[in-house]
């Protein structure tokens, strides 16, 4: 296998397969290789396999077939205890029976550290999450978001190169979650480590992660940067499951110069940018981004094909309009537009046409 | 302040009155239930520890007497104070009073439920020597017509007379002449004793009764006492003025020798201090017995070696509690881990096998492990067969305290793992993960993090594997031989074939205290607040 092992790669994981009842495939052929100091985060729907990868990296599940690698050593028969990886609970797992101090401590004191050592480390860990105050309190007298920090703290202590995290956030409304998605991206890259994340929220992954691994059925669909994977999906799922999505399905009749011409199913002729097709005949499922779609003529290239919309709904969000349209069959499609003097309010009821650059516009796997 | 000027507390109260009335509506028939079921019987049982009117009910007239004596002096007790208790006894023996005394006081010292039972039967004879001169003096003493027509009232005497014995009809209440009572005080006192016992205990014929020999004692002395019997004209004047000439040469009875006759103990000091100790209506005795002490003159003190039996059987029986308890811990601690680790479906049928126990009868059990641990029984037959023990060294594992610890483990364990599950179950296991994510081996993660958050489990199950088995009686009966029995089989004894209740209650009271001490020490040292069945 040292042909695919990658020389810069940290945590690699190499055909991976999992199955908890020797019948069905958790996780189906797991291939991934990250460098160290990247925070990377799987993403994914319930199901997809995406915390059973992580409970296999931290050892507390078994593959059943393939292999993890930390730093180019194996580590499928290394109990958990032993692989020094730091891991972040979903609901945080403090041991509620110890005080702030004494949980930072207790990884520490398994490794046999010396007083002296353990209250500095200690100290400078609480002081990295600001809560060098809390020392004495029980995890059950802190707040969501403090207990989080000290959850945080407990796994960053003993100075593990690899931090796990497991759905983090999720217990916490949406102020302080965007507050610690923050700051723990500042602490990974202020510390340098390998940051492995789960989440279902597609906004933390977007914002937090060099890149995202976006999981489905047991396999990661796209592994790319969040620009690359909000921008440029690979496949109608991620198109799907990243942001909001206009889908409109068709038959492709002919590529040329880069540019699809998709025939939809009402008879309307579209531009889009061929990713997932490639010859005509074939069936497609175009995907459009609200904020790509285009009813300002004036901005539209002469020779691009328009669609006839019917306005059904305007919502006023502040930053931004939110139109619902009636396109091509459907009643869901949505556009955005930003806020900015020169834009015209649409009314319900108005008839638009609407338009994009052909290469906004991506004709993927039906 | 509220708005309309009431303090906030005060409309506060008013608003929250209905809820509570409703709640208290809603809990009054299982209040009511539990005061009349449980409570009560059990202020009732408590009581009996102390109580002690038994005595000065059957010997009113005797343990007033003996207040004024001192046991110390050596000396017997006055005659008058022998004639109080013949009259006493008398009264008590017509009653079958007696010999529940002579048991009651057996208890404090040994040999007087026989002297009661032999006192009553001898009773008899000696009131006879009044009640025999009387009737040689005239045979009008002998006739029971007479006495109630010198006796009683005349309206009375009317109303009997009129009285059909055969009919439904209740029989005329007895009442006294009054100028009988005035001139025959003891005499008119003790008829009407005799009187009201035959009517309403006896539920006899008045009329066809004779008086007891008692009363022949009680005219006696209020004869000889110089009754003035001149001014009296009526029924039987004429015989009671010949008697009241003739007592003075009566043959009199001497009551401390009449006594001694029928027994030489009740010469004996003891006997008189005994029910002089014990002549109080309420009484610590019961207590005192109840830790092997004894009350004597000079105060509470130990009983002798060989007649001290309570005090082992409490801490005996705290001990095998405690071993019960450790091994309920032991067994089932593993088994509440694997139930709370299981997938649900799994953990549900191992329940059931853990509660299957409790839809057996415990006797059931209790039997089988009698056929198990017997020395022919099937565990020793598998060792002999195994041959880890030899043929003729077979292990005695029952009628022994090993046998009881045995049973009483298998009988009470559901009640340690039941809230040890309970509690394992609401533990993530996350925290174990975390643990090894930190770097603990498994036993630190288990010793470090998971145990001690088990621990309101364990102290749950102990409290009620230990409270269950400090008071059970069952198992230790059956299984328990002489060794291995509980101070609750000692309690039961005492109620069913001793009947001595008021020993039971004391043991039941102490036992009932050092529960709550027990009780008390935990939550000062545990803390109450760490005690969970579950969530």
């Amino acid at each position: 296998m040292a042909n695919t092992t990658n020389v810069d790669a940290f945590v690699e994981f190499e055909r991976v397969q999992k199955s908890y009842d020797g019948e069905n495939l958790v996780v189906k052929d797991l291939n991934l290789s990250m460098p160290k100091g990247e925070f990377l985060t799987m993403l994914g729907p319930s199901g997809s396999g995406k915390t059973t990868c992580l409970m296999m990296l931290a050892g507390f599940e078994t593959a059943t077939h393939g292999d993890i690698r930390l730093d180019g050593v194996s580590i499928n028969n290394i109990p958990p205890h032993k692989r020094g990886i730091g891991m972040v609970f979903q609901n945080y797992a403090l041991f509620p029976h110890m005080t702030v101090a004494e949980n930072l401590s207790f990884p520490l004191e398994v490794r046999k550290m010396s007083r002296s050592d353990r209250e500095a480390k200690i100290k400078r860990a609480l002081d990295m999450v600001q809560m060098g105050d809390f020392a004495g309190r029980r995890p059950t007298q802190l707040s969501g978001g403090q207990q989080q920090r000290i959850a945080l703290s407990r796994a960053l202590v003993f100075e593990p190169e690899l931090v796990l995290m497991d759905e983090p956030l999720g217990a916490l409304d949406k102020q302080l979650r965007e507050t610690l998605q923050f700051e723990i991206t500042k602490l990974a890259h202020d510390l340098g480590i390998t940051v492995v994340y789960v989440t279902h929220d597609q906004t933390e992954a977007l914002t937090m992660s060099d890149r995202v691994a976006v999981f489905d059925d047991g396999r990661i669909q796209q592994l790319a940067p969040p620009d690359k994977l909000y921008e440029e999906p690979e496949n109608s799922f991620v198109a799907q499951f990243i942001g909001e999505n206009n889908t409109l399905e068709g038959i492709v009749k002919e590529i040329k110069n880069g540019v699809a011409l998709v025939e939809l199913d009402g008879g309307e002729i579209i531009d889009a940018k061929p990713v997932n097709v490639s010859s005509a005949g074939e069936r497609t499922r175009v995907s459009i981004r609200p904020e790509r779609v285009e009813y300002n003529k004036d901005r539209l290239s002469d020779d691009a094909h328009t669609l006839n919309a019917e306005v059904l709904e305007f919502v006023y969000m502040g930053d931004i309009f939110r139109t619902r349209l009636r396109v091509a069959g459907t009643d869901d499609f949505i556009i955005k537009t930003r806020n900015a003097p020169d834009v015209e309010r649409l009314t319900p009821g108005q008839h638009i046409e609407i338009g994009w650059l052909p290469q906004d516009c991506r004709a993927l796997d039906a | 302040m509220a708005a309309d000027g009431t303090t906030l507390k005060s409309s506060l109260n008013r608003a929250l009155r209905r809820q509570k009335l409703r709640a208290l509506a809603l809990i009054a028939p299982l209040l009511i239930f539990v005061l009349v079921t449980f409570i009560a019987p059990i202020a009732d049982m408590l009581f009996r520890s102390v109580e002690n009117q038994i005595v000065s009910e059957t010997l009113p007239r005797t343990t007033a007497m003996l207040k004024d004596w001192d046991g110390d002096s050596g000396e017997i007790p006055s005659p008058e104070t022998f004639e109080a208790l013949y009259k006493d006894m008398f009264v008590a023996k017509e009653r079958k009073l007696h010999t529940r005394l002579g048991s009651r006081l057996n208890y404090e010292l040994t040999g007087v439920s026989s002297l009661f039972r032999k006192s009553g039967r001898k009773i008899e004879d000696m009131g006879e020597v009044y009640q025999d001169q009387f009737e040689d003096l005239d045979k009008f003493w002998k006739d029971s017509e007479n006495w109630n027509a010198l006796m009683g009232s005349a309206d009375w005497l009317a109303a009997q007379n009129a009285w059909d014995p055969r009919s439904e009809a209740i029989q005329p209440a007895f009442e006294p002449n009054e100028q009988i009572a005035g001139i025959l005080p003891e005499t008119s006192a003790t008829f009407q004793t005799f009187a009201d016992f035959v009517q309403n205990e006896d539920e006899k014929n008045l009329a066809k009764q004779d008086p007891w020999a008692l009363v022949y004692s009680a005219l006696y002395n209020d004869l000889s006492a110089g009754a003035d019997v001149s001014g009296y004209n009526g029924p039987g004047s004429a015989a009671l003025k010949a008697a009241m000439a003739a007592v003075g040469d009566f043959e009199t009875v001497d009551y401390p020798a009449s006594f001694q006759e029928i027994d030489k103990d009740w010469h004996d000091i003891d006997v008189w201090q005994t029910i002089q100790t014990y002549s109080p209506d309420f009484t610590s005795g019961y207590f005192l017995n109840a830790v092997d002490m004894k009350k004597s003159p000079d105060g509470a003190e130990m009983r002798p070696e060989n007649e001290q039996l309570y005090i082992k059987l409490f801490i005996r029986t705290l001990f095998m509690s405690l071993v019960i308890t450790g091994s309920c811990i032991l067994l089932g601690y593993p088994v509440g881990w694997i139930l709370a680790n299981l997938p649900a479906r799994t953990a549900n049928l191992l329940m059931i096998l853990v509660l299957l126990p409790f839809w057996t009868s415990l006797l059931v059990r209790t039997s089988a492990w009698k056929v198990m641990l017997q020395q022919q029984g099937v565990i020793n037959d598998t060792l002999v067969w195994l041959g880890v023990v030899a043929d003729d060294s077979r292990l005695a594992l029952i009628n022994n305290q090993t046998g009881t610890i045995i049973a009483m483990t298998h009988i009470l364990l559901p009640f340690m793992i039941l809230p040890l599950y309970s509690v394992m179950k609401t533990i993530p296991p996350s925290y174990l993960r975390a643990a090894k994510s930190l770097g603990a081996t498994n036993w630190t993660a288990f010793w470090r993090v998971y145990f001690p958050q088990s621990v309101p489990g364990i102290g749950a199950g102990s409290i009620l594997v230990f409270i269950l088995s400090i008071g059970y009686y069952i198992t230790p009966e059956l299984v328990g031989g002489t060794t291995g029995t509980f101070i609750s089989n000692r309690i039961a004894y005492h109620i069913s074939s001793s009947l001595n209740w008021g020993l039971a209650a004391a043991l039941g009271a102490i036992l009932l205290a050092v529960v709550l001490g027990l009780y008390w020490a935990y939550d000062r040292i545990v803390g109450i607040d760490n005690v969970k069945l579950g969530g």
